[in-house]
């Protein structure tokens, strides 16, 4: 029998949600025990946050001065070895995941199945393809340990109340100093929750037209206390910053309630929404093709109708 | 550096919407224009600009996979490249062996660089790059929207979800763009006629002695589930009030 071990995404401090996102996946296989690693540099509160977590045998954690910022070449070794312990590898499809578990997968000299949203059987998963406009079913020999990327929207959060347990452990490979961690800057959120975990999201869309009138998405936003996306085209129109964008190329997530204002519904971003509960689109343009996935559509000028949506909410 | 490689897969032009076979068994690539993964484009791009500012002598791209990758080389050269590698197969590869293809062609032609796309927009693997990085042993900058080389190292911002990463790399380093990298230039008919002249050299997998093998097999194609269209709203007020009957407002 074999084991599942999940890499943690985090920021040093806080466990990230798609963390808890796999370890749903995970609970979708058969009869394997489910293990954390948590890479940092002193991974004392991430791994308590993953010790609780509804599933968790154990909890490994591995402190070095290395494992400070997650950069794939110096996790990769360090997960490889860990690996040797273990039948499947999961982390997310994020861009953390997606940075990181190839150059594991390739270390181990197997391949990777990307964006699981299907666990079919232990070695037989589905995922999409061609921008999800198909969706495939793969299967990895037995014979091969089972690296994958798990498409985090496909799944909710695993719950909290477990206890697993925390073992902490060194892990001595040769780490490469080639690759060096510089800095981020992220959009300050203002306090709004996260694009990726929150259950309303507001996207605005190059009808938009300027990075002032941007702002209007962000006061309907605070009005419901939802997150703020965009489309690629505000994104790039600069309306924006980039880590707003939903999308095959951005952010895939599933709220509860999706509301796009002024994004005719290019099939890239479409993608990125799919798994929403509700999706609501205002456009001018009746004939856009956002109105074939909403919900609830409503077709207007989006600078009459956003104040009137304030004064009504 | 002496030389950039760059990477240029043959796939279904992103215009195309794609369609699901009937039995299941793939999409309907008959009669499916071609085109140059838009994100590899991308990565060309990049090279040549490189190339333009004197950091490069030389862009070379290679295609792998049947005859027909050629038309796609042609492109890359027709764009700018100075030359043209073409690893022949008429199997489907997965990336794994594609990354292993890659490092036996960068231990003959040393590139300073190995650029391409984050993804192909057929598979959406977002695999290669990573795997060439780890087997060739060196650094890897993923999702690259701007590249600044300063001789033996470079600085690359990494587009990733909490923002922009900036990370410092050694060279040689493999590079994967992402869509805001660049916009690439359009081909011009002369240059098209000029990219005929352009050396295309050919080698296939046992000269490279790599032996590939099916890793993950695909056993069903299926169309994904769509959502029903819903309903129109005469107003903002129809609007809330249905959002409330639902619950979400």
């Amino acid at each position: 029998m074999g084991r599942i071990l999940i890499i943690a995404e985090h920021d040093g401090e806080q466990l990230n949600p798609s963390t808890a996102r796999c370890l749903s996946c995970a609970g979708e296989f058969s009869g394997l025990e489910c293990d954390i690693a948590v890479l940092a540099k002193d991974g004392q509160r991430v791994c308590e946050q993953a010790a609780a977590l509804d599933g968790v045998r154990q909890v490994i954690r591995v402190d070095n001065d290395a494992n400070e910022h997650a950069l794939a070449a110096v996790q990769a070794p360090q997960l490889a070895k860990l690996a040797e312990n273990y039948s499947h590898v999961l982390g997310p499809s994020t861009t953390f995941g997606k940075d990181l578990l190839p150059r594991v997968a390739a270390l181990l000299g197997v391949a990777q199945v990307s964006d699981i949203m299907s666990v079919l059987a232990n070695y037989r998963f589905q995922r999409p393809i061609f921008a999800g406009n198909a969706i495939v079913t793969v299967e990895v020999r037995e014979q091969d340990k089972v690296v994958g990327t798990v498409r985090t929207a496909s799944y909710a959060t695993a719950a909290g109340g477990g206890s697993g347990a925390i073992e902490t452990q060194a892990i001595d490979v040769e780490l490469p100093d080639h690759t060096r961690y510089v800095g981020t800057s992220g959009s300050d959120a203002g306090g709004r929750p996260d694009l990726q975990s929150a259950a309303v999201v507001i996207s605005g869309g190059r009808a938009l037209g300027s990075e002032e009138n941007f702002k209007l998405i962000y006061q309907l936003a605070d009005r419901l206390g939802a997150a703020v996306g965009a489309s690629r085209a505000a994104v790039d129109a600069g309306y924006i910053a980039n880590d707003h964008q939903v999308g095959q190329t951005g952010k895939i997530i599933a709220p509860d309630l999706y509301i796009a204002i002024g994004i005719s519904g290019a099939i890239q971003h479409v993608t990125g929404i799919k798994d929403a509960g509700t999706i609501v689109a205002i456009n001018k343009d009746a004939d856009a093709p956002i109105f074939e996935v909403a919900d609830i559509g409503l077709v207007g000028d989006l600078f009459t109708i956003i104040p009137e949506l304030e004064k009504l909410l | 550096m002496d030389r950039i490689l760059v990477c240029l897969k043959r796939a279904v032009d992103y215009n195309v919407r794609i369609r699901v076979m009937s039995d299941g068994s793939g999409v309907i690539t008959d009669g499916v224009k071609m085109s140059v993964n838009p994100f590899d484009e991308i990565a060309l791009e990049e090279a040549l600009r490189i190339r333009e500012k004197g950091e490069t002598e030389e862009v070379v791209v290679v295609g792998i996979g049947a005859d027909d990758c050629q038309q796609q080389l042609r492109t890359g050269l027709a764009m700018g490249a100075d030359r043209a590698i073409h690893v022949r197969t008429e199997d489907a590869l997965e990336p794994l062996d594609i990354a292993r293809i890659l490092v036996q062609v960068a231990e003959t032609e040393k590139p300073g660089l190995i650029m391409l796309g984050k993804q192909a927009i057929d598979g959406d693997n977002n695999q290669t790059g990573q795997m060439l990085a780890a087997l060739w042993g060196r650094p890897q900058a993923t999702f690259v929207s701007k590249l600044t080389l300063f001789g033996t190292t470079a600085t690359a911002v990494r587009e990733v979800d909490a923002g922009l990463e900036t990370i410092e790399i050694d060279l040689p380093a493999v590079i994967t763009s992402d869509l805001r990298l660049n916009e690439p230039r359009y081909v011009k008919m002369p240059d098209i006629m000029k990219a005929k002249r352009k050396p295309l050299s050919t080698t296939d997998l046992e000269k490279l002695g790599i032996t590939p093998e099916a890793r993950v097999s695909v056993l069903q194609t299926e169309p994904p589930q769509t959502r029903q269209k819903g309903k129109i709203v005469a107003d903002a007020a129809e609007l809330i009030a249905e959002l409330k009957q639902k619950g979400l407002a």
